[in-house]
């Protein structure tokens, strides 16, 4: 089996970029496009997230042999709905203002693919240890991602980063891009560079094979 | 290879223990946030109101809940209302305004607002939403749009000459309209978000103002109450 030969680093390193959430995997894209508005939204959902990711890898993997495969989903719903509605909570108790940020967008991480996708895929196969690795190194590559398309959406959307300005007064925002088809424009801008970057990695790497034989 | 379904069938009583066991597991989790929680979240609700009442009302220095009693006369309550009404005083005890809690239909969910009622200048005069769930980028421009806000450091809400309803509704208009100091100017864009804001605040202003116009200076100011 290839998993054997995966190093922990590998399986948090993976969700960064090769197997990114957002950019790879194009997974959990309701969040990314809805919550990218602005870099701080971006980075809350992000964190919000990885967080849920977290400990429902860890239960999900804790409870894999308890969790008979017929009642896996139901499962694995009910653990996330939970770990969810903890963070609801949490957050509440950090802050008002950040609840009122996020506002509907917290209690739609439960729909989040990426999150019962990972459970799934990962945490019901492997130990405890390996399956919070992989929730970590995805839930960062998810909150880079979101980053990224939030911080492209705030500059020309409203002309700032995190409510800084940065751009001089002149410059004519563009309203879309904080409206929701702005989402779009700036994940196709992303997923295209992404792409070219995959493309030529590939192209590079049957170029050595061919010069090794 | 077919290994799921070479092995064997799942007992109904293995399913039956897995999702019991795992909604106990979940139930448990979820009320240990919960009771971890509630104190800090009450108390973050509680500073939350203070902040906005001195926000929508600065000269306010303490504050006393009033309801309505059951001879439909204000009075002082000690409980926690849904939607409190707040009678406000300075330093001296001098009454200088009413905060308000008010409530309508968004155009996602409900709007919860907070607005204060001078009664010198028969007018509101300052207003915070408290919760909403509006649109990111169209609705929520209500809380930022500074001609929006503009609207309520001085919305005219005066009474008739009996002194039993509002002398106009408060409305909203269409954005650049507004020519009546009862009018409420709107958002293009925004346009249900700014007309329920409007509504609600016509409802709240309808059934409470002539109240406290009528009984606000009869309550009794007890020393020390109030936040």
């Amino acid at each position: 089996m290839a998993t054997k030969q995966v190093t922990p680093t590998d399986e948090f390193v993976k969700g960064l970029w090769r197997d990114n959430p957002v950019f790879v995997q194009v997974l959990g894209m309701c969040p990314a496009l809805a919550v990218s508005n602005t870099a701080m939204n971006a980075l809350a959902m992000g964190l919000a997230t990885t967080f849920v990711l977290l400990m429902s890898g860890l239960s999900v993997s804790l409870l894999r042999n308890f969790i008979p495969r017929e009642a896996r989903i139901v499962s694995f719903i009910c653990i996330i709905a939970t770990f969810v509605t903890s963070v609801d909570y949490l957050i509440m108790a950090i802050s008002l203002e950040l609840h009122r940020a996020l506002g509907a967008f917290i209690a739609l991480i439960v729909v989040n693919c990426l999150i019962l996708g990972r459970a799934e895929a990962f945490a019901s196969k492997n130990r405890p240890g390996r399956a919070l690795l992989d929730g970590l190194g995805m839930g960062i590559g998810f909150t880079l991602a979101l980053l990224f398309i939030g911080v492209v959406r705030e500059i020309l959307g409203s002309g700032s980063i995190f409510g800084f300005a940065v751009l001089p007064d002149t410059f004519q925002t563009w309203t879309v891009m904080v409206l929701p088809s702005g989402g779009f424009f700036a994940m196709a801008l992303w997923l295209l560079i992404v792409n070219r970057l995959k493309q030529r990695e590939t192209e590079a790497a049957k170029q050595t094979k061919r010069a090794l034989s | 290879m077919n290994a799921p379904e070479t092995q064997p069938q799942t007992s109904a009583w293995s399913i039956y223990r897995a999702i019991v066991g795992i909604g106990v597991f979940c139930a448990l989790v979820i009320v240990i946030v919960f009771q971890s929680t509630a104190d800090r979240i009450r108390q973050n609700q509680e500073r939350f109101l203070a902040a906005a009442i001195s926000e929508v009302l600065p000269a306010s220095k303490s504050t006393i809940a009033v309801t309505l009693s059951d001879g439909g006369r204000l009075a002082a309550t000690t409980e926690t209302l849904a939607l409190p009404v707040f009678l406000a005083y300075d330093e001296d005890s001098r009454l200088v305004g009413a905060v308000l809690a008010a409530e309508g239909m968004g155009y996602q969910d409900n709007i919860r607002v907070l607005y204060s009622y001078s009664f010198d200048k028969n007018a509101i005069v300052g207003f915070k939403i408290l919760d909403s769930k509006e649109t990111p980028g169209l609705g929520d421009r209500v809380e930022i749009e500074p001609h929006f806000i503009a609207n309520f450091e001085a919305l005219d809400v005066r009474l008739n000459s009996n002194g039993d309803k509002l002398d106009h509704e408060i409305m909203t208009v269409k954005q650049g309209e507004k020519t009546e100091p009862w009018q409420v100017d709107g958002i293009t864009g925004a346009t249900i978000t700014s007309e329920a804001i409007g509504n609600l605040l016509n409802e709240s202003a309808k059934a409470w103002i002539p109240v406290l116009e009528r009984d606000a200076m009869s309550i009794e100011v007890t020393p020390g109450g109030g936040q």
